[in-house]
C-alpha cells in the first residue's frame, strides 16, 4: 500500500490543468507522494515558450451559454498552483516519452517545471499501490 | 477541535497566515508553507475567506499529525487555530 498519487495529466486546456494542478498540490500539501505523467496536450502547455500563454477552455466548456470563469482564463492560476506544489510536497511531473515521440516534440522545449522524460513502465512502477487518475 | 473559544481566544499566535481572498487550495498550502517555519509545539493562525478551509485545514491536521485548536469567527473570515505536532 502507498500513499502516492499520480496523474495521467493529456489535457492541455487552463480548467483541466487547473484540475490537475488543484489536486496534485492538495495530495502534496498532505504528504502524499505525487507522480504526473504529462502525454499529448499537457506537453503543449507546458512548452516553455508557450506555458503562460492562454491556453483556453476545454471545447464542451465553452460552448454558448454555459458558465464563463468570472476573471477570465488568464486569471486562472494553474502554472502558480503547480509550481507551489513542487514548493512544498514531493512532486514529480514527468513527459510521457510516447506523446514526445508521437507528437516530435523535442523535451528540451518543455520548461524547466518538467523533471524530463520517462517511460510508462517507470511511472506505472512509481504509481503502484498509490492511487491513479487520468485527466 | 480540541480548545474552546474562551481558550482560542486567550492563544496568541506564534505565526498568522493570512490567506484572505485565496480560494482553495491556496490557504491550505500557504499553511503548509507557514507551518514550516515554526517550531514543532507552535500554534499558528490561518485566516480565511474561503468557507471550506477550516474544513480542508481540518482534514489536513489529522493526516499530517497536526493538532487543530479550533475556529474563531471573525469579520467576514475565519480564524482557523493549529498546533504543530511534528
Amino acid at each position: 500500500m502507498s500513499d502516492s498519487l499520480s496523474v495521467v495529466l493529456f489535457s492541455g486546456t487552463t480548467d483541466k490543468l487547473h484540475a490537475a494542478a488543484t489536486v496534485a498540490a492538495g495530495a502534496a500539501a498532505m504528504g502524499r507522494p505525487v507522480n504526473v505523467l504529462l502525454q499529448y496536450w499537457a506537453l503543449d502547455a507546458f512548452r516553455a515558450d508557450h506555458i503562460d500563454g492562454d491556453h483556453g477552455l476545454a471545447f464542451e466548456a465553452s460552448a454558448p451559454g454555459s458558465t464563463q470563469p468570472v476573471r477570465g482564463t488568464a486569471a486562472i492560476p494553474w502554472l502558480e498552483t503547480f509550481r507551489m506544489a513542487k514548493e512544498l510536497g514531493d512532486v514529480t511531473i514527468q513527459a510521457c516519452s510516447g506523446s514526445l515521440e508521437t507528437l516530435g516534440f523535442d523535451a528540451a522545449r518543455l520548461d524547466p517545471l518538467v523533471d524530463g522524460p520517462c517511460g510508462i513502465a517507470s511511472f506505472l512502477m512509481a504509481a503502484e499501490g498509490g492511487q491513479i487518475l487520468f485527466i | 477541535m480540541t480548545a474552546t473559544l474562551v481558550e482560542l481566544e486567550t492563544i496568541t499566535a506564534d505565526k498568522i497566515v493570512d490567506a484572505r481572498g485565496a480560494a482553495c487550495p491556496g490557504p491550505l498550502l500557504e499553511a503548509k508553507k507557514g507551518m514550516g517555519t515554526v517550531a514543532v509545539g507552535s500554534v499558528i493562525e490561518i485566516w480565511s475567506t474561503d468557507p471550506v478551509t477550516k474544513t480542508d485545514i481540518g482534514a489536513w491536521s489529522g493526516k499530517v499529525g497536526h493538532e487543530l485548536l479550533g475556529v474563531v469567527a471573525a469579520d467576514g473570515y475565519d480564524r482557523v487555530f493549529v498546533r504543530r505536532g511534528k
